[in-house]
Formats: C-alpha cells, sequence, structure tokens
C-alpha cells in the first residue's frame, strides 16, 4: 500500500481540439488538505471532474487508494464532491439531502436519522432538518452541500470553490470551518479555488497550475517564499519584478546588476556571467528610509526614489514608489510598536526616499519572456 | 414610461374584450341554457328547470360520459409513456438541432386536425395504405378490420394530441439542472434511483401540465370518435354536438357542456392546488 492516496500519472485532457489538462502528475497524502489553485480555465475543476468520475481522462493513469480508476463510474467511487453551485436537490428537505447518499446505500430507519442528524449538528445544522434549501442562506445551503457530501464518509472530499458565492466576513469563517472540520474527520480533502490567500491559509500543500499544468507543488510557505516561475510568483501575492544581468557568479552568490547599483545576491539556480535574471520581492519586505535617516555610505547601496501614492490601509500603508530608474514598487508597510522610527509612517506624495529590501528574502529567477 | 403606459392599457383592453366577448359570454349563455326549457323555433324556452341535469344522471349518459372518461385518460397515458422519452432525447439532442426537431413536432398543427383525421380514415381503411403495406409484405392474408375500433380512435387522439404532453414535458425537461443529476451520481445513485427520486419529481409539473393539455380537449374531441370510430363509440362531445345539432335540445347540450366544463374546471383546481404544493421551498 503506497502513501498516496490519489495519484494522477501524465493525466491528459482535451475538449474538441483544446487541450485541457497536459500531463498533470499529482500525488496526494491520506489526510491532506491539498488546494489546486489558479486562474479560471487552468484546469483545475476539470482535475476534479476525472477524480469524482463524471469525465474519462483522455490519457495517463488516475488510482485512488489503490484502485485504477479507469472504468469505474462516479457512483462507484469512495469520493464525493462539494459542487460549486451547491447543486442540492430543490424539491428535498436538508434532511432528506443528507440522507439521499446513505439512502442509496441501504441505510434506513434509527441508524440513519442518527447519521444524517450527527452531521447536520456537525455542520449547525440540525435546527433545519425540515427546509428546503430554498428557505435557507447561501452560508447555510453551502453547510447542507458539505453534510451531504461528509456524511457518506468519502476517501476523499472534493471541493470545487465551494466558498466563491458567499461574501468576504462569511467566507473567512467558513475556511477556519473547513479546516477545522477536515481535521476533525481526517479526509484527504481536494480544494479547488482560484483565491491564492485562500490557498494559502487552509491547505498542507498547494498546486499552482497554470494552461492545464502544474507550474510549481509544495507547502504555502514554499509556494510564497520560493516561487518556483514567475507565473508562480506573480499568480501567488504581489510582487515586485525589478530585471537584471549576473556581472560576477560565485555559486551560490552572484553580483548582480540592477541599474547603476550591483549587488550581492544568494540564489539556489545556477547562472553564468552575462545572464539576464529577474530579482523579485515581496512588498512586505521591501524597507523605506527616509531622506534624512541612514548614512552616506549606507545610502550608496539603497535605491533613490520618489513616493507616488500613499495608500492607508488600517493595520499597514501600502505605498507605491517610484525608483529613479523609472520601475515602480509596492511596498506595505507594517505599524511597528517596538520601532519609533517605524511609528511614522506619514509618508506624503512627491517625498524623496530611499528603498532596499531584506537581503536574502528575495527570488532570483532566470529571465523569461 | 409614458409610451408604454397606453399601449400596456390597449393591450389589456383587448385581451379583456376579447375574453369577455368570446368566453365569458357565450359559456354564461349555455350555463343560463342548461337551466331553461325546451322550446319550439327558439329552441329555448324561458322556464326555469333543473331537469335537464336530471337527465343527464341517466346510466346511458353516465356510460358515456364514462367512455369518454376511459379514452381519454387511455390516450392520455399512451401520450405520456410516448412523449416523457420522446422530450427527454430532445434535450439530450446536440443544442443546434433542438430547434428544428421542436418544429417538426409543432410542423401538424399547420394543418387542420380535422383534415389529419381524415387522413388517417385513408391509412387505416379496410383498403387503405396501412393494410396495403401489409398485404404486399405479406404479414397478413386479408385486410384487417382497423377502421371504426377503438384502437383506431384512440390512435386518432394520440396523433393529434401527442404534441400536447411533448411541448410542457420537453420544457421542464430542458431546465432540469444536469448537475443535480451529477450531484445523485456522485452520491452513490443508479440510473433508476435517479429517475425516481430526481429527475421524476423535478418534472412532476410539466407530467401534470401535459396530462391536463391531452386529457381535456381528449374529452370533448367529437370528430375523432365520429371519423374513425364510426357511431359506435358515443362521447360527451358527439352527445353535445348531436343535441345542438340532430336532436336540437339546446338545453339538454348545455347541461351536458356546463358538466363537461365544470369536470374540466375541477382538474385544473387541483393540478393548481398541487402545483402550489410542489413549488413551496423550492429554489429560486
Amino acid at each position: 500500500m503506497s502513501e498516496w492516496v490519489i495519484e494522477l500519472r501524465n493525466v491528459s485532457k482535451a475538449y474538441a481540439a483544446h487541450a485541457v489538462l497536459r500531463n498533470v502528475s499529482l500525488q496526494v497524502r491520506a489526510g491532506e488538505f491539498l488546494t489546486l489553485l489558479g486562474p479560471s480555465g487552468c484546469g483545475k475543476t476539470t482535475i476534479l471532474r476525472l477524480l469524482a468520475g463524471f469525465e474519462p481522462a483522455d490519457g495517463g493513469e488516475i488510482v485512488i487508494g489503490g484502485q485504477d480508476m479507469r472504468t469505474l463510474p462516479p457512483e462507484q467511487r469512495q469520493v464525493n464532491t462539494v459542487f460549486q453551485s451547491y447543486a442540492l436537490f430543490p424539491h428535498l428537505t436538508v434532511f432528506e439531502n443528507v440522507a439521499f447518499g446513505p439512502r442509496v446505500k441501504g441505510v434506513k430507519g434509527a441508524a440513519l436519522r442518527e447519521r444524517v442528524m450527527d452531521t447536520l449538528r456537525m455542520v449547525k445544522l440540525e435546527d433545519f432538518a425540515g427546509r428546503k434549501p430554498g428557505q435557507l442562506s447561501g452560508g447555510q445551503q453551502q453547510r447542507v452541500a458539505i453534510a451531504r457530501a461528509v456524511v457518506n464518509q468519502p476517501r476523499v472530499l472534493l471541493l470545487d470553490e465551494p466558498l466563491s458565492a458567499l461574501d468576504y466576513k462569511l467566507r473567512k469563517a467558513m475556511q477556519l470551518e473547513l479546516k477545522q472540520l477536515q481535521r476533525r474527520l481526517g479526509i484527504t480533502f481536494i480544494f479547488v479555488t482560484h483565491d491564492q490567500e485562500e490557498a494559502l491559509s487552509m491547505s498542507d500543500r498547494v498546486a499552482v497550475m497554470n494552461a492545464g499544468r502544474i507550474e510549481q507543488f509544495g507547502t504555502p510557505r514554499q509556494i510564497y517564499e520560493v516561487p518556483a516561475n514567475l507565473f508562480v510568483a506573480r499568480f501567488v501575492g504581489e510582487i515586485n519584478n525589478l530585471s537584471g544581468r549576473v556581472v560576477a557568479a560565485a555559486p551560490p552568490r552572484y553580483d548582480i546588476r540592477l541599474h547603476d547599483r550591483v549587488i550581492n545576491l544568494k540564489s539556489p539556480y545556477v547562472f553564468g556571467v552575462g545572464d539576464r535574471v529577474h530579482v523579485l520581492v515581496r512588498p512586505e519586505d521591501v524597507r523605506i528610509w527616509r531622506e534624512h535617516e541612514g548614512s552616506a555610505e549606507e545610502r550608496a547601496v539603497l535605491f533613490p526614489a520618489v513616493v507616488e501614492a500613499v495608500v492607508y490601509k488600517g493595520s499597514t500603508v501600502d505605498l507605491a514608489i517610484r525608483l529613479d530608474s523609472g520601475d515602480v514598487l509596492s511596498t506595505t508597510q507594517f505599524f511597528n510598536e517596538d520601532d519609533q522610527a517605524l511609528m511614522n509612517l506619514d509618508f506624503r506624495e512627491g517625498e524623496r526616499v530611499f528603498v532596499d529590501w531584506v537581503r536574502d528574502w528575495e527570488t532570483i529567477l532566470p529571465h523569461e519572456e | 414610461m409614458r409610451i408604454r403606459e397606453p399601449f400596456k392599457l390597449a393591450a389589456v383592453g383587448v385581451i379583456g374584450f376579447w375574453l369577455m366577448a368570446f368566453a365569458l359570454l357565450p359559456n354564461l349563455l349555455v350555463a343560463v341554457a342548461s337551466l331553461l326549457e325546451r322550446g319550439g323555433d327558439e329552441f329555448v324556452a324561458p322556464i326555469l328547470t333543473l331537469d335537464n341535469y336530471r337527465r343527464l344522471l341517466d346510466l346511458l349518459y353516465l356510460g358515456v360520459l364514462l367512455d369518454s372518461l376511459w379514452l381519454a385518460a387511455a390516450t392520455t397515458l399512451l401520450c405520456l409513456l410516448l412523449g416523457y422519452p420522446f422530450a427527454y432525447l430532445l434535450t439530450r439532442m446536440p443544442a443546434r438541432w433542438r430547434p428544428l426537431l421542436l418544429l417538426l413536432v409543432i410542423v401538424p398543427f399547420w394543418t387542420s386536425s380535422l383534415v389529419r383525421t381524415y387522413a388517417m380514415v385513408i391509412l387505416l381503411q379496410t383498403n387503405g395504405w396501412l393494410n396495403q403495406l401489409l398485404l404486399n409484405l405479406g404479414w397478413i392474408a386479408e385486410p384487417l378490420e382497423l377502421l371504426y375500433t377503438e384502437p383506431a380512435v384512440i390512435a386518432g387522439m394520440l396523433y393529434a394530441l401527442l404534441p400536447f404532453m411533448i411541448l410542457p414535458l420537453y420544457a421542464v425537461l430542458e431546465k432540469l439542472d444536469r448537475r443535480l443529476i451529477e450531484a445523485a451520481r456522485d452520491l452513490g445513485a443508479g440510473r433508476v434511483t435517479i429517475f425516481r427520486r430526481i429527475i421524476l419529481p423535478l418534472t412532476l409539473p410539466g407530467i401534470v401540465a401535459g396530462c391536463l393539455l391531452t386529457f381535456l380537449p381528449g374529452l370533448g374531441m367529437f370528430y375523432v370518435a365520429d371519423l374513425l370510430g364510426g357511431a359506435r363509440t358515443m362521447l360527451v362531445g358527439n352527445l353535445i354536438r348531436d343535441q345542438f345539432l340532430s336532436a336540437r335540445d339546446w338545453p339538454f347540450g348545455a347541461a351536458a357542456s356546463v358538466l363537461l366544463t365544470v369536470l374540466m374546471g375541477l382538474l385544473l383546481w387541483a393540478y393548481y392546488l398541487s402545483a402550489r404544493r410542489a413549488n413551496r421551498g423550492a429554489l429560486p
């Protein structure tokens, strides 16, 4: 028995001539919360539909719990789906919706009642058992959809953008609840979303997808801090991109020219002298020095710049900074109670400043067109 | 909005006038006539009586009513059994073919149903096309007696009424959310369970509507029974027509009409109640 509950090997899928999945391979551990993250049309929902069995793969293998899924119809798979639109049965009560799966499997009478009510209690809907879906709010319908799926005790639960129809506050609350539910039940969750924040905050591992391929597969931290390529860096969170050229190489350290400054940076990639690179810096890693701060030699390695826009966001102040070289950086400054200098974030538009970033927190990637 | 108000008023006015003049008024006249006595030259005499309704309770006429109900019910059931799979298959066709196929369902309406019933006579008569075909194929030795039988009447009514069953069924099946079927499969349901627990209940309004649209006209279709059933089957429709045109007993014919109208009204009311119950708590 392998440690993987789900394995995709070189799976491909096309609709007419349009390739939706290109040789996707993916392994999921039992009990893991895995998120498929990507823009719409990247193929993430297609993976769920293949796993659920609604559509056959064109090529490759899909294995769930050690069993080849090729000829197994959806009704015989040990997976259940929470649909994006919920797809609740409108003519059945909440109780009957949740009881649908167990009934099909022959659970009856008191055992059925107990199981359904236990599940409804888990999603805090025990008082709504007699209602029809049309009489519930969006958040409650969402819970019914989850209850209807988990009551079957599936090996794997597939969730297709289940929170996208909810408002911001409710979505936040449901994220937390889903995560807790997953821990409690120990079921493997495969969660599809285009919301990177949702992906990072909920998942054990994230697969970032684009145009039918997996661009990067790793923990939220790896994805955010060590993006594998420019697509991942840009899609997951905001990032500043500076173009540079390697002027001296002593792996793992390189001297990189960024406009008129040469700085020494570290990278796990191997570059040669003359290679063009992207230096990527997260907004929260950018540091801003005011004109009167720092000594002359300190300033020699800083980038002179002008504040272009100031956006007060409550817990942070976001600045758009135009470097003298022309690049615009976005930065996020946190109010810091321990640092009196940083407490004072009253930047003015047009103010001259100097910027750098927390060294070694940048990411250097080979040049991509 | 200013421009649209007079238009709305005119449209509602025309429709209102139309319904008053050509639906409400004639029905009121019939209802009044049913309470009067048979007259000489004027067809009705202005004497109030319930005699016409009392005559309707005669076993002979109850038999006619039961025969009519049976024929209409049998036709409706056959329409449903044929129309449901037909409508379902229509919704499964590629989207660009569907308008054309729907058009083919509707095309027979372009010809008068009386003419189409005569066409059925030509098909079914002893030396008609169907018998000729079967004889030529060697499947039968001598012509079958097809015309002037009850199956011929049912076939004629089926032919005339099938589109009225297919169209409402198509409407509900088209609207049926495919994702619900996927959800049911996902929960482990096989075909039979999905049909019984998801598709059937969700298309019930269409089934009821289709049944009403075939059953109610089926009760009054006198010319089909006349042309394809010969004189053998007397239906409510025939009875009413005969009272007005042959027997010249307008009050009695009117009473039979009122009975038929009340019966249909009751069925529509039952439909309204069931539809209201089905809609309660449904998703918007």
